[in-house]
């Protein structure tokens, strides 16, 4: 057993228990980042912040909400947003937020993809990434269907539906999901449960496995260059802070954090305030209606992208082209077969790889809502077979790279 | 030193983002919703009021020949509803409104059109065709022996002496003049025949109820459709679309019984404003803590620029 002796201070009774002293040291101001980094690596903290504005808006929202097919709307509409003092501004955060966490997702994913951060040791990094970004989508689908108003009701429809699996007719499976035939109580309430519940304890516990997974390999930094880390941090602790290629995590990498935070929340409180439609569809402020399809259906815009990789084709090729597409990010790390992690910018072919993905996946998104006619759908077409193309030639590209 | 691309960086990550945003937000909505572009409320299609008319001869002919209120009540002029709104929505379809707020709430060109022809002024004529029999239950006024323009203009001019005017006629009284005879909104307790009070006892309470949904049935043979509660129409249509959907239902809904309710540009004002009291109170709320909210995180964001500075002075 370890030796404990008469505390000195609150700080030193601490530190003989908690080790505070030594947590600090290895989490915060030892912990050491590349100091060539730009504001895209900032993209972590800003996603942190994010997620606790979501945490903190959903548990006041969760002191109002009635997970009831009957009340479910106007506890939201009425309750939340009229009579409780600032449920407004709760609920406005929370779906504004809800937005804009996939907005970060995905500059924070084209980050890691354009420098090559999923490479050389970082692969856990991308694939627990990836777990994020899959959780991510499930709790913001389940949000969705918390209002229980037209959209809510009708995207629950279409996507319990794909589990059909097409041809296969798997309408038990279907069933079972729902709990119903149609999305109905039973439904509403395993979506809240997975919401306010399973979900987030998924997040909270797939968060720690990608700090955990940045440790050993460390961050990436913009130029792909390997360094002695301990070499820089001996470097750095001498005093020559200017010098050493690295920064502490605490306070030199925060300070630059919350520079780049405190810019986002100008952004995001404006949204939250003066530009809220954009993240709160109008089609959802009409109550829940089986008997009226509404007139177009389409997912928020962060799933547009991958709904319309399902939409142009027969139905079951639309799913295996739309589960290929939920899955493929995940291999990333194995389909690209060039030996260099560095930026996209210093690499043959997959220069315009990268270029061509993003720009792809932006016609995706607005092909997506748009409604499926005419020259819509043809583009939508030509730019869900494009996608699939860039992933099928990704290896072969790469595989010609030369090393750098 | 190294050039500092982080404007470049910035630059590109804003400019895909404002792409990605304009073509899912504006461009998007207008390819799936057609625009209708007001016409400010002005009933281009009715004819213009070319006589002046005379308050004293229309009372006369509202209260007599004009035989208004056989089914309308004036309740300014001390004339009481001759029938409940339950009964009477059973008989006609819909209550017919009280019409002492009628000559500020309607505009008077389509006042006049709606007492000499109902089916038209209110653009119902595809569900209302005399040749087939479909009589509009409002009887069109044929005239009292005299002229027929003049009398109507005496008729509107009758009503315009009657109705409250500017900030007395208020938005509620605007929305449940015009829209609420048809449309409840329940987040402020608003039912086809009235608001609906607070009981002591729960009989009273489920006698109301029964009320509202004896009106509801009658309403929905009369339309076809149970009208919409409009509650959160505000934030489900928004305030272009109500308006331009107000002026000229036929626009978005192709032969809807909805008929054209024919409230003038001040009262359609009037209207929206009170869609946005029941579907959005808070807005004034909304500005005022926006509006500090912002104060307080460009201070902070000016601090955290700050200490970066202070933090990186070494590091370079």
């Amino acid at each position: 057993m370890a030796h404990f002796t008469k505390a000195t201070s609150l700080h030193d009774w601490l530190n003989q228990r908690l080790g505070i002293d030594t947590v600090r040291r290895v989490m915060a101001t030892e912990y050491w980042i590349p100091k060539n980094i730009n504001f895209l690596w900032a993209m972590g903290m800003v996603l942190a912040i994010t997620f606790g504005l979501l945490l903190i808006s959903g548990i006041f929202l969760l002191m109002y909400y009635q997970p009831n097919v009957e009340l479910a709307f106007d506890s939201v509409n009425y309750t939340i947003m009229q009579e409780v003092g600032y449920g407004w501004l709760w609920r406005h955060i929370h779906g504004v937020a809800a937005s804009v966490v996939f907005l970060i997702i995905y500059i924070h994913m084209f980050t890691g993809i354009y420098y090559g951060s999923y490479k050389k040791g970082r692969e856990m990094i991308w694939i627990s990434g990836m777990l994020l970004f899959v959780a991510f989508s499930a709790e913001a689908f389940s949000g969705y269907m918390l209002p229980w108003g037209q959209m809510s009701y009708w995207a629950g429809m279409v996507i319990t539906n794909l589990f059909a699996g097409g041809s296969l007719h798997a309408d038990g499976l279907v069933e079972w999901i729902r709990g119903d035939y149609v999305p109905a109580q039973a439904f509403l309430n395993r979506f809240f449960m997975l919401h306010v519940l399973l979900i987030p304890l998924a997040i909270l516990g797939l968060i720690g496995l990608h700090f955990g997974a940045l440790r050993i390999p460390h961050v990436n930094n913009q130029d792909g260059e390997e360094i002695d880390f301990e070499a820089e941090a001996a470097k750095y602790k001498s005093g020559d802070k200017a010098g050493s290629k690295v920064i502490a995590f605490v306070n030199d990498f925060m300070s630059k954090d919350m520079m780049v935070v405190g810019i986002y929340l100008v952004f995001f409180f404006y949204l939250v305030f003066y530009h809220y439609d954009f993240a709160m569809d109008p089609v959802n402020f009409d109550p829940a209606d089986g008997l009226k399809t509404p007139a177009h259906i389409y997912p928020e815009w962060y799933f547009l992208w991958s709904y319309e990789i399902l939409r142009p084709f027969s139905t079951d090729v639309g799913l295996i082209a739309f589960a290929f597409a939920q899955v493929i990010f995940f291999a990333l790390p194995f389909l690209d077969k060039s030996p260099n992690a560095v930026p996209a910018s210093r690499r043959g072919l997959f220069k315009y790889w990268f270029w061509a993905l993003l720009i792809d996946m932006i016609v995706l998104t607005a092909m997506g809502k748009l409604p499926p006619e005419g020259i819509f759908s043809t583009i939508g077409l030509v730019a869900a077979l494009t996608f699939i193309g860039l992933w099928i030639i990704l290896p072969f590209i790469t595989k010609m790279e030369k090393k750098a | 030193m190294k050039k500092n691309k982080e404007p470049l960086i910035l630059a590109i990550v804003v400019f895909f983002t404002l792409v990605t945003y304009y073509l899912v937000e504006p461009f998007a909505h207008s390819q799936m919703h057609k625009h209708i572009e007001s016409e400010g409320f002005t009933y281009k299609d009715l004819p213009e009021l070319t006589k002046q008319g005379d308050v004293a001869r229309g009372k006369d002919l509202v209260m007599g020949a004009g035989a208004c209120t056989g089914c309308h009540g004036i309740e300014v002029a001390g004339i009481p509803a001759p029938m409940d709104p339950v009964t009477a929505a059973q008989s006609y379809g819909v209550n017919p409104p009280d019409l002492s707020d009628a000559g500020s709430v309607f505009d008077p060109k389509f006042l006049a059109e709606l007492i000499k022809n109902p089916a038209h002024a209110l653009m119902v004529e595809h569900k209302f065709d005399v040749n087939k029999g479909q009589m509009h239950p409002m009887t069109q006024f044929y005239g009292a022996g005299g002229d027929l323009d003049q009398e109507v203009a005496d008729m509107v001019a009758y009503f315009q002496s009657i109705a409250k005017k500017g900030e007395e006629l208020t938005p509620a009284i605007a929305f449940e003049v015009a829209c609420g005879r048809c449309h409840a909104t329940r987040y402020n307790k608003w039912t086809q025949i009235g608001y609906k009070p607070t009981f002591k006892k729960k009989q009273d309470e489920l006698a109301f109820d029964t009320k509202v949904l004896d009106y509801q049935d009658a309403l929905t043979k009369y339309m076809g459709t149970l009208p919409p509660d409009l509650s959160m129409y505000i934030r489900s249509r928004g305030e272009h679309y109500i308006s331009t959907f107000v002026e000229n239902p036929q626009n978005y809904l192709k032969g809807t019984a909805m008929p054209r309710v024919g409230v003038s540009a001040e009262s359609a004002e009037k209207v929206i404003e009170h869609l946005e009291n029941v579907g959005d109170p808070v807005r004034h709320d909304r500005a005022e803590v926006g509006r500090n909210v912002m104060i307080y995180i460009i201070i902070f964001a000016i601090f955290a620029l700050l200490w970066k500075k202070e933090v990186w002075k070494d590091l370079h």
